[in-house]
């Protein structure tokens, strides 16, 4: 997901970077007030934790493999605040040293991953945690959380390379979430079986301690939600009319003037048909979403209860 | 330690290496921002990038080879967009657009990191007075990242030296096994850290 520079125009980099910016802000400031000192360093090491996790492959079939992605787990352990900047550091470096990512671009992959991605995927775990109290359904809200967040996440990334006129939308929207709706099932699995893993060796690491939750955690998540929400306001919901916008309309009306000039080179899977009773492939999509959200819940509700039963007290 | 490879010239000397870091970075960032907002159109513009760019990273006396294989590295992330952009009207021309607007910013990227000195780059951006946290963190991140990273392969390696199950479960068992390791040992690593800055004085 991360997004190179040259795909994006300024306006969506401007937006993004706005947005990223007082993401970090707020959760420096937080960190600033309340991160004891002693845990400095535990910041930038599990920034380097998540490069080195992110070497570690996961075999999928054929030959190819997945590996995590991190924001929700490094959140679900750290806080928000923290995961937020890890995840900002790690794709600093990655874009400064490993060429992972761009520059301009940083803005757009700070929000996908690190605000939505993080931020968004804990207030997701918390909210599904208020639900399930249990200790399965503490990994149970870790799966949907990393499942949403990376879908959400994917579709705010189609949503910015189609507000830049790289890709259009019903082309970008479909494919990229589709995509990462699969890659997100890795995720959550992931996710939970490390999560599993730590838990059952240092139960301490992972230990809800009531006394010691975060007093401001609830405003933190508001900012996080506000910053979150103007963002999906600014790359979806222009497009989730379903009726076609100005821009959509004349984009069309250009594309049937030339469309004797400029031909598709490769004809879009989705482009010439729609899918019966549904309509277009965007509806498809936000249909297999909500679909996929109800197989996750299922299948994780199973798996956070293997996973606990195995691991043990 | 294996990885060093990624800013393997970041400590050469060359007239290039011997700039002031906040020039380079400078430049880059500037190069990098216009490039995406200058029109594809504007083809001089973009010829001039390019042989400003090959001719920094003769001055610097970079290998060849070396950058195109950096540059070759993001083509599969490029090749999935470019798919896409294909199948709508204006493919073709966006298609040129993406390839060479982000090419060059990488070449641009490439340069800057394997001229310029990581702690350098922090150096400045300390002085732009960015947050002292995000800073630290991302010093902490480069001086461990490559070292958690070679932990990590060693404890893979000692995994398949020892385990032959064919079944993919149990393979993302131990896999997630090793990621669940990797951060304990990451947080007692962090503590030791903690205690040797703190001996040494720090704040």
């Amino acid at each position: 997901m991360h997004i190179p520079d040259g795909f994006l125009d300024l306006k969506t980099a401007a937006a993004t970077g706005v947005l990223s910016a007082a993401a970090l802000g707020v959760s420096l400031r937080r960190l600033n007030g309340s991160l004891p000192r002693r845990k400095v360093p535990l910041m930038g090491l599990a920034g380097a934790f998540v490069f080195a996790a992110q070497m570690v492959n996961f075999p999928v079939a054929g030959g190819t493999s997945g590996h995590l992605i991190g924001g929700v787990l490094v959140a679900a352990l750290l806080g928000p605040a923290a995961g937020v900047v890890v995840i900002s550091a790690v794709l600093i470096i990655q874009s400064l040293l490993f060429t992972d990512g761009g520059i301009v671009a940083l803005g757009a992959n700070v929000f996908n991953m690190g605000v939505i991605g993080s931020a968004g995927g804990y207030a997701i775990y918390r909210g599904t945690r208020l639900l399930f109290r249990s200790e399965s359904g503490r990994l149970l809200a870790l799966m949907v959380a990393a499942w949403g967040s990376t879908v959400i996440a994917a579709a705010c990334c189609a949503g910015e390379l189609a507000w830049s006129g790289t890709v259009a939308w019903t082309l970008a929207f479909p494919a990229m979430t589709d995509l990462h709706m699969l890659i997100a099932v890795g995720e959550a699995v992931i996710s939970a079986l490390v999560f599993a893993a730590i838990a059952a060796a240092r139960p301490d690491i992972v230990a809800e301690d009531p006394a010691s939750a975060p007093v401001h955690e609830g405003r933190d998540l508001f900012q996080y939600g506000a910053l979150i929400a103007i963002g999906i306001f600014l790359f979806i919901s222009p497009f989730a009319s379903p009726w076609p916008d100005g821009l959509e309309s004349v984009a069309s009306r250009l594309g049937f003037a030339s469309a004797a000039v400029a031909r598709p080179l490769v004809p879009s899977p989705f482009g010439g048909y729609t899918i019966p009773g549904i309509g277009s492939p965007v509806a498809a999509t936000v249909i297999a979403g909500l679909a996929g959200t109800c197989v996750v819940f299922a299948g994780g509700l199973v798996l956070a209860r293997v996973l606990t039963r195995r691991s043990p007290r | 330690m294996r990885h060093d490879y990624i800013d393997r010239y970041a400590r050469c000397d060359s007239p290039v290496h011997r700039l002031p870091a906040a020039l380079k970075l400078g430049v880059a960032f500037t190069l990098v921002v216009s490039t995406a907002a200058v029109p594809i159109s504007v083809t001089p513009y973009f010829v001039a990038c390019a042989l400003f760019l090959v001719f920094a990273m003769i001055a610097a006396k970079l290998p060849a080879v070396f950058v195109a294989v950096r540059l070759l590295a993001l083509e599969p992330v490029a090749a999935g967009v470019a798919l896409l952009s294909l199948m709508q009207h204006d493919g073709l021309s966006v298609l040129v657009r993406v390839l060479v607007k982000s090419n060059i910013c990488l070449l641009a990227m490439v340069l800057l990191s394997n001229t310029t000195p990581f702690a350098d780059i922090l150096g400045v951006l300390r002085r732009l007075r960015f947050p002292p946290l995000l800073i630290t963190v991302l010093a902490l991140m480069y001086r461990y990242v490559f070292l958690l990273i070679d932990q990590s392969e060693r404890m893979a390696r000692a995994r398949k030296s020892r385990t032959f199950s064919p079944r993919r479960g149990k393979r993302w068992k131990t896999a997630a096994g090793i990621v669940g390791h990797l951060f304990i040992r990451s947080t007692e690593r962090a503590e030791r850290i903690y205690a040797a800055m703190t001996a040494r004085g720090w704040r």
